[in-house]
């Protein structure tokens, strides 16, 4: 099948820029750009004038609850609406029950997203270690022979940091990347919310900003002595944005990424008690929000992720230090990319890159750009389409938004994966 | 939904009691003056008025207390309420039914109060969200946040001996950073105008920013003492010596433990108060506690008419006219 989007403004977050240019797909290509190749002949056109086109959304931690919590969703439902939100390529985190620390479990994630039709691409990212109980390796190189794109521990605890260096070298031995979502455990102890003044008029178990920053520091002592590639995960801290620009500067193998609300929302959303706010790590204060802000301005912060978390209805009906942590954020990614660009933090083409090229770099997955020989995972979006965010009316099986009640600009029109038009 | 004005309808009358924060001086001080009517039908032969007559109040304590609970009780029969108390800590929940399944099935008895005690902060703006309109929630203590009650009772008890919170300096001593009581307190005292709140801790039991709350912070029980006119002391739970926060029962007592010799840096008539249980020999001297300027007991006693006063302004009904 070939396909011609015309008209549309195309954002190329390679090379920076926007411009009207035609797009023409060939099968599961993009065979040109500007110009059609030579004998081309649409089966199907586009017209997207007035749209963006932008390559299809590389998300780097994507929870979709299968297999183990498919009570909160599935693997087709959570693909189906990720399609529906311009996310094209998603990366499921290891803490799946069983745990991604064997091949089964990787044939069982491709073959439910086969079943469910392949719309979407998705990565697993393998345990570190066994079950994640931070004892024993896992075997790294037959996950990778299987399709695993990298290794992280899920920000559970090693036993001792002798066990994490051996898993880092381990990793870096078979040529993987690691994925550390820093958090020390024992500073975490059960806290539910950053400790602030917030935390202390509500009454709320704490975590200081130390739960991240002292495994951080720790973390990237152990990429220094191990070489390890490693790319730090959901970052919140002011102090960790700090860090990370230091340990680059100083030439460590190191990239970042934040969450897409952790730029958005501080400790104050809270309010009094609102367990849609409940996050892990949690929502800091406006100090740390702006640090990341700027992380994400001078490319210290890498890449941003959704952290998608799609919950039944129950697991947020509880007290708040009961509830369940998370966010489901496949809905609200694009439109608070867009306006990130509305608030003068980034450009179009910067703030698309923090979501495709840069994160399908980093994990090595072949995406994030519209270019000749590319799969054509494209995106049609409707920057002005200005909408109401309900969770009730979200594509994922998870309605529990924290951003309910804000005014949106910006809806995917239609998603092609691989050239293959799934939205 | 803002639960500051959960606890308020839309004419700013009490529907539920959750927290003191958000609450105003106006609210306080009827409490403070329907709870002083209260205390004569304590003196009665009968001490019963009709109030809450048909009523079906509910207390829920997921958590163990002896004192609150059994206020509460007094208070709801002295009010001829009828009452279904629940030890919920050894029932459905420990089952796997959700909190909100307890709600709804308890609501189904056709409950027209709740008194909730549980161990997580924000536990009874939780109920009061989800109990039906018409029926309220009393914060018996959520978690570290708030204990609404025992903060009114203990303005009442500062009031019946002070008066004029204006010209009052009040010290709370001890574990802030776990004392939903001492949150209440605080904001309790503030909205009252009190003319200086203090708060005495050492640091690994206070929360970050406890100024924030609108105290003055002394890490020095003597110097924090200093012309005060209320001692308020906490009680200190063996566990924080297990989780590190503090060194030793003994050390603990020889800095920040309430003596006859730091209270006399007081003022001479200053008052000495404790929620209690008590720790004798670790937050307070046995001779203190027991001493003139203790009026602990007194706290007790009184929780039972401002218990009772709470439940007639939500029932909307404080007058005692109404007689058998």
């Amino acid at each position: 099948m070939t396909i011609l989007i015309k008209n549309g403004l195309l954002i190329d977050p390679v090379g920076a820029s926007e411009s009207k240019s035609d797009v023409f797909i060939d099968g599961n290509l993009v065979v040109g750009i500007g110009k059609p190749p030579a004998g081309f002949k649409p089966q199907q056109t586009i017209d997207a004038k007035g749209y963006w086109v932008i390559p299809g959304l590389v998300d780097g931690q994507a929870r979709l609850r299968e297999p183990g919590q498919t009570h909160k969703a599935n693997i087709a439902s959570e693909s189906a609406a990720a399609v529906k939100n311009g996310i094209t390529s998603l990366c499921i985190p290891p803490d799946t029950q069983p745990v991604i620390d064997n091949t089964a479990v990787v044939d069982l994630i491709h073959h439910r997203n086969a079943k469910a039709g392949n719309q979407c691409h998705i990565y697993t990212i393998g345990a570190l270690s066994q079950a994640l109980e931070g004892e024993h390796l896992c075997n790294m190189a037959s996950l990778k022979a299987n399709g695993t794109i990298a290794f992280s521990n899920a920000g559970r605890p090693f036993i001792n940091n002798l066990v994490q260096r051996r898993a880092m070298e381990y990793a870096a031995g078979v040529d993987m990347l690691v994925i550390i979502h820093p958090r020390d455990s024992d500073l975490y102890a059960d806290g539910c919310v950053h400790e602030s003044a917030v935390s202390t008029r509500l009454g709320l178990p704490a975590i200081p900003e130390a739960a991240e920053t002292a495994a951080l520091a720790k973390d990237i002592e152990l990429v220094a002595q191990t070489g390890a590639r490693t790319h730090f995960g959901q970052l919140s801290c002011a102090r960790s944005v700090d860090m990370i620009r230091q340990a680059k500067a100083n030439g460590l193998p190191i990239t970042a990424d934040c969450a897409m609300h952790q730029l958005f929302l501080t400790d104050h959303d809270i309010g009094e008690f609102d367990t849609n706010k409940l996050t892990m790590p949690p929502l800091r204060s406006q100090y740390d929000k702006q640090a990341l802000r700027d992380g994400v301005a001078d490319g210290t912060i890498d890449s941003i992720c959704s952290d998608h978390q799609p919950h039944e209805i129950d697991a947020k009906l509880r007290p708040f230090p009961s509830a369940e942590p998370g966010i489901s954020a496949f809905d609200t990614l694009l439109p608070l990319a867009i306006r990130l660009v509305e608030e003068n933090i980034l450009s179009i083409p910067a703030v698309i890159a923090k979501l495709s090229i840069n994160p399908a770099r980093i994990l090595g997955l072949p995406a994030g750009q519209i270019a000749p020989g590319e799969l054509a995972d494209i995106v049609i979006v409707d920057p002005d389409a200005h909408w109401y965010c309900e969770g009730k009316n979200f594509a994922s099986r998870g309605k529990n938004t924290a951003f309910e009640g804000w005014d949106f600009n910006g809806r995917v029109k239609q998603t092609l994966v691989a050239g293959q038009i799934v939205y | 939904m803002s639960a500051k004005n959960l606890q308020l309808d839309e004419n700013g009358k009490l529907q539920h009691f959750l927290s003191i924060e958000g609450l105003n001086q106006q609210i306080i001080t009827e409490i403070l003056d329907t709870a002083e009517s209260f205390t004569s039908v304590a003196d009665r032969v009968i001490k019963k008025v009709p109030i809450l007559r048909g009523k079906t109040v509910a207390n829920l304590f997921f958590e163990p207390s002896t004192r609150t609970r059994s206020t509460f009780e007094l208070a709801e029969q002295r009010l001829s309420a009828d009452i279904l108390s629940l030890n919920v800590d050894t029932s459905a929940t420990t089952k796997g039914e959700s909190l909100l399944d307890t709600i709804h099935n308890l609501e189904a008895m056709q409950i027209d109060m709740f008194v909730i005690r549980h161990k997580d902060s924000g536990s009874a703006h939780f109920f009061a969200q989800h109990v039906r309109p018409g029926v309220s929630v009393l914060n018996a203590g959520d978690g570290q946040h708030e204990h609404p009650t025992q903060a009114m009772l203990d303005l009442y008890t500062i009031r019946h001996h002070k008066q004029d919170f204006t010209r009052l300096k009040i010290a709370i001593v001890g574990d802030i950073m776990h004392s939903r009581v001492a949150r209440s307190q605080i904001h309790a005292l503030n909205l009252l105008n009190t003319a200086e709140v203090r708060v005495i801790a050492p640091k690994t039991l206070l929360p970050v920013d406890t100024e924030s709350l609108g105290v003055q912070l002394y890490d020095d029980l003597e110097r924090g003492l200093r012309d005060v006119d209320v001692v308020i002391m906490l009680r200190l739970q063996k566990e924080r010596m297990s989780s590190a926060l503090l060194p030793s029962e003994n050390e603990y007592f020889n800095q920040f433990g309430l003596t006859q010799e730091r209270l006399d840096r007081a003022n001479p008539d200053a008052i000495v108060m404790h929620p209690g249980p008590a720790n004798r020999g670790v937050e307070i001297e046995s001779s203190v506690m027991d001493g003139n300027q203790s009026v602990i007991l007194q706290q007790v006693g009184f929780g039972i008419s401002v218990r009772m006063a709470v439940m007639s302004i939500i029932v909307g009904r404080t007058g005692l006219q109404v007689s058998e």
